[in-house]
């Protein structure tokens, strides 16, 4: 081709259609020699070049699933609430009063790497547009961001124009962005993580799926025109990073939240309105995917008129408009007599509408273009028939456990706080969640910082509870045990704030699958979420699955983000972390072993990445949670928190910082060490504050229930005072725990 | 209360703004679309409510000012009509003319999203006067461009025809750098025209009315105009 031209040729005098199709081309399109082969086989012929592009679209990792597939159908998805799992643009969830929670968490990993701005930004529109693909008008947006390493020359760039993106986007859209995460690690060096998660509420006898129905019934695009932006997007994310990855900027698609606001609005208003048969968002791989998807969906053929297709610049050809994944799109079946009715909806918030096409009996998917057919293929198959690997996997050999007693304290407990909540993954996020709008709809109860953020629905008393969940390091010691904790870990914030946990969407995150010991990696995570769904009641609604996230065959840690709805009832008895008075006494519901290996501690304070990580006990789970749950509701707890990274003393640390109040905290016990008790991150466990009247009633019924709970000390002052420790001052932790993340974006600290 | 509430493309408070116009005046307002040349009969509040207008893809507001609805917006204002712009709309009117000066970027380059305090400056406008003066109120900022700047000259007049109504202050009521997130001069976060019958301001009172959801510091600047204009009737 001709690299380097400063002239731009039409692709079309390029590259006709009827190009000789080389094995070169193939695997340009990121087809294997056998995928090809197979594809010969279906259509009985070579297939013409936009016909190649339409499959190297469909066929991608991204698009196919191909090699996840057939490990995600181990994953419980069903339930009495589930009214629509994995399948459809987002799940749905029944949250009673006839109203339906739509959500799903997407990755936008590549994109974001190539072009930090519009990559997240694109991200989270293309998340918007799935949720309100389904009727439902979106109440909150989340994310779970993963970074290379503080010290690494570009992250600092890839962090500013990510969390910009996410915020720019949402912001302007008119979404809270109401939680999240946010983390660290050499190992995303040149692969960031951007999963986006959106959450909307639609009436639940009002869902809009992409099946269409009725032969010549028209189909019509709406929303944005069609660029040359994002051409091969699915498949550059379904390709791993080299020293090129830069050259892959022109497949970053360039985002529009202006007109993604106007589509929402359009979109309400028509199917309010009763003109909508079948609807679908032109996602990855655009067009292609979204016909083929309502036609295959329908058990019906689509026939594609291109010439009508509303195009932001001239001389496209059929290839390059099959592919496009410009953003802002929709492609639509109306009832016929409705369409005057839509057309005018859409002219007045001054959208394209056009007919590109209609349904028909033949099961085919036929695109013309100039009165010419430049493809036609089995509709029916270009999905069913793609590939699908079982792809061999190794399961890594259990790490050895790390006895407490045999990890040295280099450090005193106060200075081990003090160094914890200023690690940039435990110090606080603020500087990035003030850069996202987390209180327009005026229903954020608890905003971002606490366990799951809460939000109103409607006009309440009902709210849900939002949470991303994941624990890399553990995932990568230790797959199936880690991919239990991402579960448990988001069950466990859900339930923090007293929500009942209703259900999740997952977004795999993984390496080249074609690599035995990164496909273990995958099989082991989803075998543990899968466990823990089925133990927890939580099923997966709704999912995304990124592979190939290596660059120079280095790949990140296995990162399953595991995002949660939960419900409440009443959101004004929901609990948060901050202490709420004096005197109150501070309680730990579960089990403490002082389990150090994996930990944060071990990580940061003894600089060992090492042991197998906390084992995840679902039965004791289940019951230390209900119980804190049932204590929320009835309102026996002034505060609750949920214990994660860090352990204990962090935990109770955010607890403090949250309400500016200290605690006087009594010492660790003599049978463990006393870091590992304050810093061990054994699973399954909760701090609870309870005023003094009601502590004898709440030890009695955790005793009735068998749930172990034990006193740790008690509200007060304006310091963290250990039993024979130095006071340490609230105000001066804050300062810590607020300085280090803005005073690494000004350049002012470089981390090790 | 009659309010309109405003609604040009992108603009994403109307609802936030609706609902508390009903919840505090009991009446809901009347969604005008920014392609109308009229307001409803009868309309005693015009209010320009937050968002972005067009993308902001040019400057802030500056499209919205041009929409036929402004030009309705302006005669209603000439002839004394209470007319309240935040955010987007605070920006919109000053695009339009209506106030002077304009909104910069943040001094951070940054969007911020957080609960700031406002100092009350005056309370004998119809605006504030749910408040006493001196009074500090906490309500949210969401905005990426509230830098508010006019020639000195300007801001002289400002100043000395006290209509600054609200200022970026400390808890405790202080003018003070620090506690002034986007840099806007003299810590003005709200002005009113030289007749005084409208305001525009950037922070947003309309998200800090329940106290489950914030507080209820923002109740007041409502809970006043519903006052006045009942006792206008």
């Amino acid at each position: 081709m001709h690299v380097g031209k400063r002239v731009r040729i039409p692709a079309s005098d390029m590259i006709p259609n009827n190009t000789k199709i080389t094995p070169e081309l193939v695997a340009e399109h990121g087809l294997k020699a056998d995928e090809y082969e197979r594809i010969l086989k279906l259509i009985g012929r070579e297939p013409s070049l936009t016909e190649l592009g339409i499959f190297s679209a469909m066929w991608n990792e991204h698009c196919s699933y191909k090699s996840s597939k057939v490990h995600l159908r181990g994953l419980p998805t069903k339930g009495p609430w589930v009214i629509q799992g994995p399948g459809e643009n987002a799940g749905v969830i029944d949250i009673g009063d006839g109203l339906a929670c739509v959500f799903k968490m997407e990755s936008h990993n590549h994109p974001s790497y190539i072009e930090p701005y519009q990559g997240a930004a694109t991200g989270v529109g293309g998340i918007l547009r799935d949720v309100f693909t389904m009727g439902a008008r979106p109440i909150a947006c989340l994310n779970a961001l993963s970074f290379g390493a503080p010290s690494h020359p570009k992250t600092r760039h890839l962090v500013s124009g990510v969390v910009a993106g996410v915020g720019g986007y949402g912001n302007s859209f008119g979404v809270p962005t109401v939680g999240g995460s946010v983390r660290f690690h050499s190992r995303y060096d040149g692969n960031n993580l951007v999963n986006a998660m959106a959450v909307g509420i639609a009436k639940k006898d009002q869902i809009f799926y992409a099946a269409a129905s009725g032969v010549g019934m028209p189909i019509v695009y709406l929303g944005s025109k069609t660029g040359r932006d994002g051409i091969h997007g699915a498949s550059m994310a379904s390709a791993e990073f080299g020293e090129d990855a830069e050259a892959k900027r022109p497949t970053v698609q360039v985002g529009d939240p202006f007109s993604e606001k106007l589509l929402l609005e359009a979109c309400l208003e028509i199917m309010a309105k009763g003109c909508v048969i079948a609807i679908q968002d032109m996602g990855a791989a655009g067009l292609t995917s979204s016909a083929t998807e309502m036609g295959a969906k329908g058990n019906l053929g689509v026939t594609l008129d291109l010439d009508k297709v509303p195009c932001r610049e001239e001389g496209m050809t059929a290839y390059e408009m099959m592919l496009s994944e410009s953003q802002e799109r929709m492609l639509m079946v109306l009832k016929p007599e409705k369409e005057q009715e839509a057309e005018a909806i859409f002219r007045k918030w001054g959208l394209d509408f056009a007919v590109v096409g209609e349904t028909t009996p033949t099961k085919r998917f036929v695109v013309r273009h100039h009165g010419e057919v430049m493809a036609d293929l089995p509709i029916i198959e270009l999905g069913t028939e793609a590939p699908e690997y079982k792809r061999p996997f190794v399961s890594q050999a259990k790490l050895d456990e790390i006895e407490a007693d045999s990890v040295q304290a280099p450090v005193g407990t106060i200075e081990a706080l003090e160094k914890l909540i200023a690690s940039p993954d435990l110090c606080s996020k603020r500087w990035v969640w003030e850069q996202y709008d987390h209180i327009i709809g005026g229903n954020t109860v608890q905003r971002p910082g606490g366990d799951s953020a809460v939000v109103r629905v409607e006009e309440g008393p009902k709210g849900l509870a939002l949470t991303t969940d994941v624990t890399p390091r553990y995932c990568e010691a230790d797959p199936f045990e880690g991919g239990k904790q991402a579960v448990a870990e988001c069950w466990r914030n859900i339930t923090a704030v007293g929500a009942k946990p209703l259900a999740i969407t997952d977004n795999l995150n993984f390496g080249n699958p074609e690599r035995p010991e990164i496909m273990g990696q995958f099989v082991g995570c989803v075998r543990g979420i899968a466990e823990a769904c089925k133990a927890l009641d939580f099923p997966v609604v709704s999912g995304n699955v990124s592979l190939y996230n290596e660059t120079n065959g280095r790949a990140i840690l296995p990162t399953p983000s595991i995002g949660g709805v939960g419900l409440i009832e009443d959101f004004t008895k929901s609990a948060s972390l901050a202490f709420k008075r004096e005197g109150d006494a501070i309680l730990l519901v579960g089990e403490t072993t002082g389990w150090l290996g994996q930990s944060m501690y071990l990580r940061e304070i003894c600089g060992r990445e090492e042991g197998a990580p906390p084992p995840v006990d679902l039965t004791e789970e289940k019951e230390n949670g209900d119980f804190v749950r049932a204590l929320i509701l009835d309102g026996s707890v002034s505060a609750a928190h949920d214990l994660s990274d860090g352990g204990l003393l962090v935990a109770i640390a955010e607890m403090a910082m949250a309400s500016d109040i200290g605690a006087v905290l009594s010492g660790a016990p003599t049978d463990i060490p006393a870091h590992a008790h304050w810093f061990g991150e054994d699973q399954a466990r909760y701090l609870i504050t309870v005023p003094k009247d009601k502590v004898d009633a709440v030890l009695e019924r955790a005793r009735a229930a068998s749930v172990l709970v034990s006193r740790v000390g008690v509200t007060g002052g304006d310091a963290l005072l250990i039993e024979g420790e130095q006071p340490l001052p609230v105000a001066a932790l804050k300062h810590q725990f607020e300085h280090w993340l803005p005073a690494y974006m000004a350049g002012e600290v470089h981390a090790a | 209360m009659n309010a309109a509430v405003l609604v040009f493309p992108g603009i994403n408070r109307e609802r936030d703004m609706a609902r508390t116009l009903k919840l505090v005046s009991g009446t809901a307002p009347a969604m005008v679309w920014h392609a109308e040349t009229g307001l409803p009969a009868g309309t005693d509040l015009v209010v320009i409510p937050g968002g972005f207008s067009y993308g902001d893809y040019l400057r802030c507001g500056a499209i919205a000012a041009r929409s036929p609805v402004m030009d309705a917006v302006r005669a209603f204002a000439a002839k004394g009509g209470l007319v309240l712009g935040v955010c987007n709309g605070f920006q919109i009117l000053c695009e339009s003319g209506l106030l002077p000066g304009v909104l910069m970027r943040n001094q951070q380059l940054k969007f911020i999203c957080r609960d700031v305090y406002l100092k009350v400056e005056r309370s004998d406008t119809p605006f504030t006067r749910g408040y006493n003066a001196g009074q500090v109120i906490r309500v949210p900022v969401a905005h990426g461009e509230g830098n508010y700047i006019a020639d000195g000259e300007t801001i002289a007049r400002l100043e000395g025809e006290g209509r600054v109504l609200f200022r970026y202050s400390s808890p405790d009521g202080l003018i003070d750098p620090n506690w002034n997130h986007n840099g806007a001069i003299n810590g003005i976060a709200g002005i009113l025209n030289e007749a005084g019958n409208v305001l525009g301001m950037m922070p947003h009172p309309e998200n800090h009315v329940e106290a489950i959801v914030g507080c209820t510091d923002g109740r007041g600047l409502f809970a006043g105009l519903a006052e006045h204009l009942a006792k206008a009737v």
